[in-house]
């Protein structure tokens, strides 16, 4: 999977828990899932679950802590993917 | 742990405890009960002389036990006298079948779809005596010690 068809995918797991329309439509690798698209902790976890069942990889607490922005949750996935 | 532990660690108190007793409670999810007692103060309000229990203490019943006494179940080797449960609604989406009248008891069932990463998520359903169905919906909130 090439980066922008991972960015894609994520954009498109991200979606429908934003808060700031305008940071999600910049988004980049930068985007900071709470400080720029606003995202409450419990929706934190859905997005965490939909990446699971998106790309069948299992995540756990520490790759959470880590997940705070597009370029560390693209990092998870592909270190998940590729062990 | 017991239904009365549980209900001791419970971060409420009158008037805004909705839980009476618990009658069972497993891993996967927990039954219990609340009376409605017909001199609460929102029925002067809800309805003008026509007195009905709000939908939204109905939830508040329904969160109550199918989500915070699990929860507490759920982290119960984790909490201690230094270490209280936090918790926080984030969402409820609920359906209301029947209204609840002064007085009236209910059962509250819920079951755990999800507690991860500090999310718990429930399918809940109340009943009235008669075992008809007054409202269900998903609950989630955040959980932790």
């Amino acid at each position: 999977m090439t980066k922008d068809e991972l960015i894609e995918k994520l954009k498109g797991i991200i979606a429908p828990y934003i808060q700031d329309e305008a940071a999600f439509a910049n988004l980049n690798e930068d985007t900071d899932f709470v400080k720029d698209l606003k995202i409450n902790s419990a929706n934190l976890v859905d997005i965490i679950l939909d990446i699971e069942d998106e790309f069948d990889i299992r995540l756990e607490n520490e790759d959470m802590e880590k997940m705070l922005d597009v370029k560390s949750a693209m990092a998870i996935v592909n270190a998940k993917l590729e062990a | 742990m017991n239904p009365e532990q549980i209900i001791s660690l419970l971060p409420y108190q009158n008037p805004f405890l909705f839980v009476d007793g618990i009658n069972q409670i497993s891993e996967d999810g927990i039954k219990g009960h609340y009376t409605f007692k017909p001199d609460e103060f929102y029925y002067e309000g809800h309805f003008k002389n026509n007195p009905i229990t709000p939908g939204v203490i109905l939830t508040e019943c329904m969160a109550q036990i199918g989500l915070v006494c699990l929860g507490i179940y759920l982290l119960r080797d984790k909490i201690n006298s230094e270490n209280q449960p936090q918790i926080a609604l984030t969402s409820h989406q609920v359906d209301f079948y029947l209204p609840v009248l002064p007085g009236e008891k209910v059962a509250v069932t819920s079951e755990k779809e999800v507690f991860r990463f500090n999310k718990l998520k429930c399918t809940v359903k109340m009943l009235n005596e008669k075992g008809e169905l007054v409202a269900r919906g998903l609950i989630s909130g955040m959980m932790k010690v």
